[in-house]
Formats: structure tokens, C-alpha cells, sequence
């Protein structure tokens, strides 16, 4: 296989670089996340009292340790670019396939505006805070998505060395704010028995600690997602690593870790420092929270770590959004124009650029919530074919017939449990959002037709079985 | 004009020559190699694998 070296001889056959670790594979993944700790898990408040989004902290935490556990093992086996795309690809079908790609490519983009939205957002209220109001943020939103996508495009290991170092310095922000709050001396900073006398609704709830009931509860999954929407991705990175066997399950299971840890002293600093009803609607608020502690140096260290929690995120969207664009590419489920690898770089450069303008347009909106959501539902669909999913790998290629990286255990408890989780979470996105989610399923049926009656004609359907496995049971 | 005008004008410049210059390097590439070599990834090939094969083989 000929590895490039341009001006030394042209070469035959260029395919992605393989140069990443765990490490690389731990800031994918906790890059893409780590935001929601920063913003956005703070609307299940509203949804359903701070109690209410512990709860939805600790199910999603499961909901998430499944999808973890599941795409740990079949990616540590697929280690293909495009994650979950190439899964569905050997495991279920083309139609599948093509909206599981699809799913990906949303979920990674819209998060990526999102990202960026914020970003202008921040600038804005940073220079408000200096003094200077009427600060345009599109500027800032345009450089931010330029910088990263050119990161990208010149190469995958300082890209991801890059969001390796944010996200370091973002996490260990947060253990440092929480240092900073005195957490072993409560009342003196953190307010948790002021803060969590919540009065309930009576018409509402007779729950104590939960405004709406259980029914709050279980609306508040819609933004708990939040707290780790995006580890999933870790899988996009499967044909750059050196070890995919190895290096996957590390980075991804240490990756989930790193977020339970990180959600669970969000929701203890916040809850402890800010009113309920504030919290529910806050735009930042572990930098409230950091503001409130009176400490000059949180201050200013929280804002830098929202800042790079959002640009980590970006970062890994583009690198994400781009391998299974660039995937579905190459198996010609899209133009085979975007399956290119740079013969320099080694990266998939046109994909990279093709997502820009799409990124933009939809940071330049200013509309983040309804950004956001269509990345929670596009991620969530996903999540609900990733049962399915196992079940057919374990059925078609059970244990000891192909070597597995990883085997998740309670095979299939995970699957079974991930399943329920997804349904609830859907129908609590549903009271929420219910038109947006129609509106999305309605998006998929007409990209599924265009896909069945147009495009399927140029797939090549002989090479989509790539991986050198047995034929499976039952064929 | 002020430091936030000067930094917003220098943010969509920056932007522009970033996008810009991969606009270019893009059309550069494709007029250097066919489409056939660029398009010529291919999935479930472990270059590090046969690499080390080959390296075990002596070759």
C-alpha cells in the first residue's frame, strides 16, 4: 500500500492518515461534549427543578454509558471512518446506512453552529462587559469556522492535539471552580439548602424538591442529553488511529467517565449557586457560577474555558460531519466528488470545505435553540438504531467468530435498556418540540425516498462489505 | 474606529483569506492529480498492518 510523499513519486492509492491515540480519540469525544456542561443542561431545570435534572443527569449518564459500551465494540471491529454510517453499512443495509450517515451529518453540523453561535455570543458579551456594546458577533462566528475547518484540512493530529489541550484546560476549569467554591464547606459559598427548597406546583406535583412532577422529570431528558450529547462521535476517528482495537473503547470509556465526572460537579456547583428559576434559563452558568463565587481569577478562567469548550466542540464537529460525509462519498451513497483525500494532508479536504458554507449560514441565524435541536434529534435517532444494531452484529457474528477490540458485558441488557431510554427521551423531546421533531422525521422519509428512487442506482453495492470477516451466521 | 471595530474588520479578513486559501489549494490539487488517485481511499485497508507485515517479511 503506498503511503504519499508528494514530490518523491506520484502516488497510486491515498487513504487517511492513521496517527492518532487514545488521547486523540478522548478529546474527540469529550471535545464535541464538554460544552453542554458549560450551557444548555440547564433548561431540564426549567423542565423539571434542579432535582429533576440530576435525575436526567444520571439517566442520560446510563442512556450514554450503553451507546458507549455498544459502538465501542462494534467500531473496535468496524474501524472505518464514518462510525456508525460503515456500522450500518456491514451490520443492517443501504437505506439504513444512508440515514444513520445522514443522522451524522446533521447532528455534527448543527452542533457546530451551535458552537460557533455561541462563540460570536460570547465575544459579544465579553466586549459588553469591557465596555463596548454593538459588537457584531458574525465576524467572530465566520473566523471561528474558518480556523477550525483550515485546522482540519492541513491535518487530523495537530487538530485533534489541539482539542486534546482545550479540552484539558476546560475540564480541569471545572474541578478548579469547584475547588474554588469550598465544596467541603457548605453554606460558606454554596447555597444547596436555600438554593434546592424548591416550592412545588400543587396543581402540578405533591412531589417535595419537584415543581412539575414526574411528568417535569421526564420532559427535563430533552436537555439532560445535553450532558453528554456528542461521545458517540469518538467512533469517526476509527480508520485514523493506529490501534482501533485498542485505542476506541479506551478513549471512548475514559471519555464517558471524564463526562459523568464533569456533569456531576456542574450540577453540584450550579444548584448550590444559582436560583432555580434562574439557573433554567441561564446562557452560561458555570461562568454565573464563577461570577457569583466573587474570585477575579474564576472569573476570567471560566470565561476562557466556555470560549474553548465551544471551540473544542467545533472542532470535533468538523472533523466528525466531514469523515462520514466523505465516507458516504466513497461508497457513492453522494457524489463520489467528496470522497477526496488530500495527497498531502491525508485529510477529506472537499468535505471539509463543502460543510463550511452550511455551517455558516446556520451560525449567521442566531437561532440557537432551534439549531441545537435539530442536532439533539438527529443524535437521538441515531441512538435509537444503535440497539438494533448490536443485536445484529451479536446475532450475525456472535463471540469468538470475528476478534473483537472490546466485548460490553450484560449483552443485551445495554441494548435493551438503551432502547426504553431513547423511546422516553424521544417522547420528552416530543412535548418540547413535537412540530421540530415531525418536521425532522418528515426530512428523513423524503431523503430515504430520494435516496431508494435516485441515488441507489450509483451505489456500489459489490464493495460495501469491506471488512475481512466470515460470512455471517445464517447466509 | 476603535479596537472592536479594527478587530471586527480583522476577523472577517482573517476568515476570508483562511477559506480563500483552501479554495485555492483545493483547485491546485485537483488540477495536479487525477480523480481517479484522489478518490482512491479505500475502506478496511490497515496500512500500519500490512506495513509491519511487510516489515516482518524482511521486505
Amino acid at each position: 500500500m503506498s503511503d504519499v510523499a508528494v514530490g518523491q513519486s506520484t502516488p497510486t492509492v491515498i487513504n487517511l492518515k492513521k496517527v492518532l491515540g487514545p488521547a486523540h480519540v478522548w478529546a474527540l469525544g469529550v471535545g464535541i461534549v464538554l460544552v453542554g456542561e458549560f450551557m444548555g443542561w440547564n433548561y431540564s431545570v426549567a423542565k423539571g427543578g434542579a432535582y429533576g435534572s440530576l435525575i436526567a443527569c444520571f439517566v442520560m449518564g446510563l442512556l450514554y454509558t450503553c451507546v458507549a459500551m455498544i459502538d465501542s465494540e462494534i467500531t473496535s471491529t468496524v474501524a472505518a471512518a464514518g462510525g456508525q454510517y460503515a456500522q450500518a453499512k456491514h451490520t443492517t443495509g443501504p437505506l439504513m446506512a444512508f440515514n444513520v450517515g445522514l443522522y451524522l451529518v446533521m447532528a455534527y453540523t448543527m452542533l457546530e453552529a451551535a458552537d460557533v453561535l455561541v462563540i460570536g455570543d460570547l465575544v459579544h458579551a465579553g466586549a459588553l462587559e469591557l465596555g463596548r456594546d454593538n459588537v457584531d458577533p458574525h465576524p467572530f462566528v465566520f473566523l471561528a469556522v474558518a480556523v477550525l475547518a483550515f485546522l482540519n484540512y492541513r491535518g487530523v493530529f495537530m487538530a485533534l492535539s489541539v482539542n486534546f489541550l482545550i479540552t484539558a484546560i476546560a475540564f480541569v476549569s471545572i474541578i478548579i471552580l469547584w475547588i474554588g467554591v469550598h465544596p467541603f464547606s457548605p453554606g460558606e459559598i454554596t447555597q444547596h439548602q436555600q438554593m434546592l427548597a424548591i416550592q412545588n406546583l400543587p396543581e402540578l406535583s405533591n412531589v417535595p424538591g419537584l415543581p412539575y412532577g414526574w411528568l417535569g422529570v421526564l420532559a427535563s431528558f430533552q436537555f439532560g442529553i445535553w450532558y453528554y450529547l456528542g461521545i458517540e462521535g469518538t467512533c469517526q476517528a476509527a480508520e485514523e488511529v493506529r490501534s482501533a482495537g485498542r485505542s476506541l473503547p479506551l478513549g471512548t470509556m475514559t471519555g464517558m467517565i471524564t463526562l459523568l465526572i464533569a456533569a456531576a460537579l456542574t450540577w453540584w456547583i450550579c444548584a448550590g449557586m444559582l436560583p432555580w428559576d434562574y439557573l433554567g434559563q441561564a446562557l452560561a452558568p458555570l461562568y454565573d457560577a464563577s461570577k457569583m463565587s466573587g474570585s477575579l481569577f474564576l472569573h476570567i478562567l471560566l470565561w476562557v474555558a466556555t470560549v474553548f469548550s465551544a471551540v473544542a466542540s467545533a472542532n470535533g464537529c468538523i472533523n466528525d460531519a466531514s469523515r462520514a460525509w466523505f465516507s458516504m462519498g466513497r461508497d457513492r451513497y453522494l457524489p463520489q466528488w467528496f470522497s477526496a483525500v488530500h495527497p498531502t494532508y491525508r485529510t477529506p479536504y472537499r468535505s471539509i470545505l463543502f460543510l463550511i458554507p452550511i455551517a455558516v449560514a446556520f451560525g449567521f441565524t442566531g437561532l440557537l435553540a432551534q439549531t441545537i435541536t435539530f442536532s439533539i434529534l438527529s443524535g437521538l435517532l441515531g441512538y435509537t438504531f444503535m440497539p438494533i444494531n448490536v443485536m445484529k452484529f451479536r446475532r450475525k457474528w456472535p463471540l469468538g467468530s470475528i476478534k473483537r477490540g472490546y466485548v460490553h458485558p450484560w449483552h443485551p441488557i445495554p441494548a435493551l435498556t438503551l432502547f426504553i431510554l431513547c423511546v422516553a427521551t424521544l417522547f420528552a423531546v416530543f412535548l418540547g418540540f413535537g412540530s421540530q421533531l415531525l418536521a425532522m422525521m418528515g426530512f428523513y422519509i423524503l431523503a430515504s425516498i430520494w435516496f431508494t428512487f435516485h441515488r441507489y442506482k450509483f451505489v456500489k453495492r459489490g464493495d460495501q462489505f469491506t471488512m475481512a470477516w466470515p460470512r455471517p451466521r445464517g447466509y | 474606529m476603535d479596537f472592536w471595530d479594527i478587530l471586527q474588520y480583522a476577523a472577517w479578513a482573517g476568515a476570508g483569506l483562511l477559506v480563500l486559501w483552501m479554495v485555492l489549494d483545493a483547485a491546485r490539487v485537483s488540477r495536479r492529480f487525477s480523480e481517479d488517485v484522489l478518490t482512491s481511499s479505500q475502506e478496511g485497508i490497515d496500512e500500519l498492518a500490512v506495513q509491519q507485515q511487510q516489515h516482518r517479511d524482511g521486505r
